[in-house]
């Protein structure tokens, strides 16, 4: 699938102990498999059908998504951050690709 | 006594005038302030040939409910960026026999500031084009490339793309001289009615503006917005889908988007909306 593309969004700062809004988008069809083509034939289904995002190592979120997310599924989300670490974002598709974003966070 | 009889007469009608015009949904001073920091006027002074049939000029954005108008006021929420995102992807990929892409001729995307702002526009051949027929005429005449479907996805990217880089500039569409035949048939068109349900444009969004059509709230009908992110579609909708859609609301045959009638159309709205500042890409229902 072309065009599948993960966005995130964090705040530029925090102290260590605060809750931070995590926003997360990523550019994907989520085909259904319930679609017909022109020709009457079912468009074969695929979705983005999990999302995790880890801080420090540790899952702090693992979402399991069904035909029913809309397209471009946008996830926001609290996390509370102690110390400064990476967060892992990992998206599963259907046919096996799996996008994921690394992105480093400092409290300060 | 006869003081208190006046105030309260003033009081009354000032009562009656004011349930008579009020939104039902939005608070009358939302203000849209895009990422914390862009200011966008969503009121403005009516336009002279309007006549006084409205008494302010309103984005549609105000009738819209809490959630609808928050996504608008960040990009990042904002569903309809993705689609200017891909169609900025667009913009530097060489595309059609002359191997060009639109930056080899026209620069980085941000030299289309203030296109959106006058479309549609009578080209030099004296014919009203929207921003779709000037695309399609660079990707036929100078880039040797097939033209997009006025609907199809490159051409909702596009225009989105395109239409953002004017982001809070006013509407200044020309509606004299040249153009003054296109604005008068449109204006025509506007107050036709169609359908079974003989319903003109200015059905709505002259005479019922700010009321309830089942679960809608009626907006003016500004153009100020468009291409927008429409929540009901998940997609960017260019103003002819609408304009399609809102002639199949009257149960009528409505004409095709990028034929001469709904250019005429797209001009005269767009000319109602004179001074209300272009969205970028706006988000409605």
């Amino acid at each position: 699938m072309s065009d599948v593309r993960p966005r995130i969004r964090l705040p530029r700062s925090a102290n260590a102990g605060d809750v931070v809004e995590v926003k997360t988008l990523i550019s994907h069809n989520m085909e259904t498999g319930l679609r017909r083509d022109g020709s009457g034939d079912a468009i074969p289904r695929q979705i983005i059908h999990r999302f995790t995002c880890e801080y420090a190592g540790k899952m702090v979120l693992d979402v399991e998504m069904e035909p029913a997310i809309s397209a471009n599924p946008y996830m926001e989300f609290d996390v509370q951050v102690d110390e400064s670490a990476d967060f892992v974002f990992t998206w599963y598709d259907d046919d096996g690709s799996v996008y994921s974003e690394t992105q480093s966070f400092e409290v300060s | 006594m006869k003081t208190m009889t006046k105030l309260w007469a003033t009081v009354a009608i000032c009562g009656a005038v004011f349930s008579s015009t009020a939104f039902a949904d939005p608070h009358p001073d939302a203000e849209l302030i895009i990422e914390g920091e862009l200011h966008i006027a969503t009121r403005a002074e009516p336009p002279e040939h309007l006549g006084g049939v409205l008494p302010e000029i309103y984005s549609g954005w105000l009738f819209r409910t809490d959630e609808t108008r928050e996504l608008q006021m960040d990009d990042f929420d904002n569903p309809g960026m993705l689609f200017a995102e891909r169609g900025e992807d667009r913009w530097y990929t060489a595309d059609g026999s002359a191997e060009q892409s639109c930056a080899d001729c026209h620069g980085d995307v941000d030299s289309m500031a203030g296109v959106r702002a006058v479309m549609p526009k009578v080209n030099e051949n004296g014919e009203l084009w929207s921003m779709q027929n000037y695309i399609n005429n660079c990707r036929t005449e100078r880039m040797g490339a097939e033209a997009w479907g006025w609907n199809s996805d490159p051409m909702k990217d596009t225009t989105a793309l395109i239409s953002l880089q004017s982001r809070g500039m006013p509407v200044a569409v020309k509606i004299d001289e040249e153009a003054a035949e296109y604005w008068e048939k449109g204006r025509e068109m506007y107050y036709t009615r169609f359908g079974q349900l003989e319903l003109s444009c200015a059905n709505c969004h002259e005479d019922n503006w700010g009321r309830m059509i089942r679960a809608d709230h009626l907006s003016q009908g500004m153009s100020n917005g468009f291409p927008t992110y429409r929540l009901k579609n998940a997609a960017v909708i260019p103003l002819h889908q609408r304009f399609r859609g809102c002639i199949r609301d009257t149960r009528g045959e409505s004409f095709a988007e990028g034929s001469q009638e709904f250019r005429e159309l797209e001009l005269y709205v767009a000319s109602r909306g004179l001074g209300l500042p272009i969205e970028g890409i706006a988000v409605r229902q």
